[in-house]
């Protein structure tokens, strides 16, 4: 059965309904949007003048409508107190998304809090506390006071490092500058705490250290270079559904050949043509598919290398383009150093390369034409290199990010139009915090300490372990455990004796437990675990400032009432800052208590000046006035100062061939091949017969946390899906939407069969960090030196367990758009 | 240029033709009765006769509008039972062919039957109420409710779903 809203007409908004910038909660694109709210009781009309769109509305709209708004765009909410239509739609004239929304930015407005319309009616609204056998409504004073003397005493009895962290330190809803500033500050300059990690993985560490460490930020080019580029080189990334308006906006006139005109304008004096696009993945995915539709298949190379092999791919590229001497001899001799040593140190021939990857030799040296051979004339090409999780999160992760900034400096594909070496991301950006070196390099392994039973207070921050680490079936086992164990001392004491409490409480935890304490926007796994919840804003509820890809920062204004007393997480970080203060001050410890002080922000707006404004590249310069002038285009940082009352944007960096090194230059670096670098990994690709290749889908927002609330994602998929080549479902006896078992040495999860024809034997893909299928059960903990995980080498048997929920309303073509349509 | 651009093109010069388009309207009488909803209502929809049985063939789409010219569709006989198909077999059903995600007209590809827009990709299941497969809009399509009188007449009498480019399903309703 087919989900249906069963909408057929939608409330219009008024010629003078309020118009607000939004930039999407969700992914690193950051495409504008607008939010129009009026009053319940108020009605636009059909005529232009009686709309905000000024368009006779009883006409047809034809296709790229600026008026148009689907029933997902609409919702009602609350605004200062009293119930208002809501419409989000996108916005035409933001030069990011230019009108077009994605499947995921489409449903901003039906993802918000209504108890009008009930969408996400189970939104956190007030603290709770356990008490009396369940979580329990309470006062904010009455949660974060219990919060700061168990912490207090933890601090007292283990010192900084029994307070494990786990904070988000992106961008977008449950992020932004406003709010990793606000934990940032609580942890890395009131507190100096060293056992914390990030969202995504089980550490606190850059997922791109090796660029960074070269000399580039991963974040160098702009949208529009997608645009010029001759060639588009794409490694680990599937960007029409995990980019998508970048793809749809940016990549795809330049394969249509349509944005000729502008590289003509931009960049005269050498050939143009439409760009070619090299993928490098072991998945034939959709953006493969549409890339061929739109360039034609002879301008697309799909790479279909075997699984981890990608380094060594990227080494014999660029030593195909050397001994061919195409590299940008100029650039390297005046710009960079360790390049002959670099050089020598990952020497791989084509044949050495073709028999470790499984490519054909001569697709190879095709990629390192399109990638490197001079224009007609003698110009250099323009090469745009792309990466994600497929390199980011795939096998040896810092050599792997090495040897593709390699590739980068060696052609000079960074600093000029029509370049850049850059991740292509997944949430958006929004960093900004204290000095973060105390934690070490290596960062400590979080998740691993909290299963060998360290630390005794665990303050999580938008972050779900339960489905988005690896080993998680251990982690959530021993977590439950640990955190059951002051679950039932908490029980045996009444609570309003707070001192017995947490007497309790520290007695608990030196018998293994774990005290626990989430802040999110809704319930989530672990946060049943814990013994306090707050309940955060999200983006709207909230002004919040994030950036995009190409470091384009918005402002996304509030235009909506939190539900409840929810509250922005850098304000629940300032009053739990004030919280510890005033324990540790009665507790007669004011040295501590005074670590505390620079917490005093009412609003959002206070953080975002004593942090972003105070400690961001060029932060000086910008206001929350400053953004709301430049609307849903923001400003692209480094922000380089004000002309006439706007921002000034850094379009592109390294233009000037000065990078981020102590010698300003970008330096090569050795990154030698060792084969499947996580212990195991080997191993197990020999034990068992399906890799378990994982990431996201279109549908589909990072771990599910509205999806599996909105019946038109639930419906489709209502366990994560496993694609699969229909000639080994044949050989299991698998039908299509079968759910099945996914096992290995680590752990078991389950999956949605979903067949893919082009899916080559033995190479699944399993939707990653979903609550009802969590990929992490089969990934062992081991990681790279650096700690970062590599999630998508993992090798597991799968075994029919039945039907699953709903599977025959779901249809199981194929996702890709016919060459013949 | 690629196959696509044209399609795209085309159906640019279609949309600016608004109503004009191709092949549109060809069997629909538009007998329309619009009326004033309130909002979160159901809009009242004409009775509009399509087109007969006899007409069709299987995976012949057939051109039509509803609920009014300027609002295309197609109907298609299966050959085969599918939910919400009408008809003595149960296996015609019609939709609208405004993509909704930005209004592109869609293609049907027989071969797999679906509809898929050449815009943004996006691919809906004709076999299955017009379920998105892929693409970027928050609804799947949106399918015209159909009667079969006694002669064979096919009659569309509702829609499931907003229709692209519309605050109303029933224009001025």
């Amino acid at each position: 059965m087919t989900y249906k809203r069963g909408v057929d007409q939608l409330p219009i908004p008024p010629a003078d309904a309020r118009v607000q910038n939004v930039t999407c909660d969700f992914c690193i694109v950051g495409c504008g949007y607008k939010a129009y709210s009026w009053d319940l009781n108020r009605q636009g009309g059909m005529a232009p003048g009686e709309n905000a769109f000024g368009i006779d509305l009883a006409e047809q709209q034809w296709a790229e409508s600026e008026a148009w708004y689907q029933p997902s765009m609409y919702n009602i909410v609350m605004q200062d107190g009293r119930p208002v239509h809501l419409v989000v739609k996108p916005d035409t004239d933001c030069v990011v998304n230019q009108g077009l929304n994605s499947v995921r930015g489409g449903r901003i407005a039906e993802t918000r809090y209504s108890e009008q319309t009930g969408t996400m009616t189970d939104r956190l609204t007030h603290p709770q506390v356990w008490r009396y056998s369940q979580h329990m409504p309470t006062s904010w004073d009455d949660a974060l006071s219990l919060v700061a003397d168990v912490t207090r005493r933890v601090i007292e009895e283990w010192g900084e490092d029994g307070v494990i962290v786990s904070a988000f330190d992106h961008g977008g809803a449950a992020g932004g500058y406003e709010n990793t500033w606000g934990t940032g500050k609580l942890y890395f300059d009131a507190m100096k705490i060293r056992n914390i990690r990030i969202h995504n993985r089980p550490a606190y560490n850059s997922e791109v250290h090796a660029t960074r460490d070269m000399g580039m930020g991963e974040l160098n080019n702009c949208y529009e270079d997608a645009e010029l580029a001759d060639t588009i080189f794409c490694v680990g990334a599937n960007p029409l559904e995990n980019q998508t308006n970048y793809f749809l906006a940016h990549w795809v006139p330049n394969l249509r050949g349509t944005s000729l005109g502008k590289k003509e304008e931009q960049l005269p004096g050498e050939p143009h043509a439409p760009a070619k696009v090299i993928f490098v993945d072991p998945r034939r995915t959709v953006s493969v598919n549409v890339c061929e539709i739109e360039a034609g298949a002879e301008n697309v190379l799909h790479l279909a290398i075997k699984p981890g092999t990608d380094l060594v791919l990227l080494n014999a590229l660029m030593t195909e383009i050397v001994d061919k001497g195409w590299h940008a001899a100029d650039f390297i001799a005046a710009h960079t150093s360790g390049f002959d040593e670099a050089l020598a140190a990952n020497r791989t021939s084509i044949e050495d390369a073709a028999g470790i990857t499984g490519l054909d030799p001569e697709d190879i040296r095709k990629a390192a034409r399109w990638i490197a051979e001079p224009k007609e004339g003698g110009a250099l090409r323009r090469t745009m290199m792309a990466y994600e999780k497929g390199l980011i999160w795939g096998n040896d992760n810092y050599r792997t990010n090495a040897a593709i900034a390699n590739l980068c400096f060696a052609t000079h594909s960074v600093g000029r139009p029509g370049t850049g070496c850059v991740r292509l991301g997944g949430h958006q950006e929004g960093y900004v915090r204290p000095p973060d070196g105390h934690v070490g390099r290596p960062a400590a392994y979080v998740d691993q300490l909290l299963i060998n039973g360290e630390g005794g207070v665990h303050h999580v921050w938008a972050t779900d372990h339960f489905k988005s680490t690896l080993n998680a079936e251990e982690f959530r086992r021993v977590y439950r455990r640990r955190t059951n164990i002051v679950k039932e001392a908490m029980e045996a004491i009444p609570y309003g004796d707070r001192e017995a409490q947490v007497e309790a409480i520290v007695n608990a935890i030196r018998r293994g437990g774990l005290f626990a304490v989430d802040v999110d926007i809704l319930p989530t796994p672990i946060g049943d675990c814990c013994h306090v919840v707050l309940p955060a804003a999200t983006a709207g509820e909230m002004n919040l400032t994030s950036m995009n890809g190409e470091r384009r920062l918005r402002l996304t204004e509030k235009y909506m009432d939190a539900p409840g007393a929810a509250l922005p997480d850098c304000i629940i970080a300032a009053r739990l800052a004030n919280h510890l203060e005033a324990s540790f001050r009665a507790a007669g410890n004011d040295a501590y208590a005074d670590q505390f002080k620079g917490f005093d922000w009412q609003t959002e707006e206070d953080a975002f000046m004593d942090g972003y404004h105070q400690h961001a590249g060029g932060g000086e310069h910008v206001t929350y006035d400053r953004l709301r002038a430049m609307g849903t285009n923001g400003v692209q940082e480094p922000c380089a100062g004000v002309e006439d009352g706007k921002l000034v944007s850094t379009q592109r960096l390294y233009t000037d061939g000065v990078f981020g090194t102590d010698d300003g230059k970008a330096h090569f670096m050795a990154s030698e091949w060792r084969g499947l670098q996580a212990k195991g990994r080997a191993e197990q690709r020999e034990k068992y017969p399906f890799l378990i290749n994982n990431g996201r889908k279109n549908m589909i927002w990072q771990n599910a946390f509205y999806d599996v609330r909105t019946p038109f994602v639930r419906e489709r998929f209502p366990v994560p899906p496993i694609e699969m080549s229909p000639d080994d479902m044949a050989d299991l006896g698998l039908e299509a939407g079968d759910l099945v078992e996914v096992w290995n040495d680590v752990g078991s999860t389950q999956a949605m069969v979903y067949p893919i024809a082009t899916a080559r034997r033995g190479e699944c893909f399993m939707l990653f960090s979903s609550p009802l299928g969590q990929v992490g059960n089969v990934i062992s903990e081991h990681t790279n030196e650096l700690m970062i995980p590599n999630y998508k080498n993992v090798w597991a048997n799968i075994r029919r367990i039945g039907r699953a929920p709903q599977a025959d309303g779901i249809s199981f073509k194929t996702p890709e758009y016919p060459a013949d349509a | 240029m690629s196959k696509c651009d044209r399609l795209v093109d085309l159906g640019r010069r279609q949309f600016l033709r608004g109503s004009a388009a191709a092949g549109v309207g060809a069997a629909a009488t538009v007998v329309a009765t619009p009326k004033r909803a309130e909002a979160r209502a159901r809009v009242e929809y004409p009775s509009n006769r399509l087109a007969n049985v006899a007409d069709l063939a299987v995976d012949e789409p057939l051109d039509i509008s509803y609920p009014d010219d300027d609002s295309p569709g197609v109907l298609i006989k299966l050959g085969k039972a599918v939910p919400g198909g009408a008809g003595p077999d149960g296996d015609i059903v019609a939709y609208s062919v405004m993509c909704p995600h930005k209004g592109y007209f869609l293609n049907y590809h027989a071969a797999d039957r679906t509809l898929n827009c050449p815009g943004h990709y996006s691919r809906f299941d004709v076999e299955l109420e017009g379920q998105q497969i892929f693409g970027m809009s928050n609804q799947s399509l949106p399918m015209f409710e159909l009667r079969v009188d006694a002669s064979g007449d096919i009659f569309a009498e509702g829609v499931d779903e907003l229709i692209y480019g519309r605050t109303n399903n029933v224009l001025g309703g």
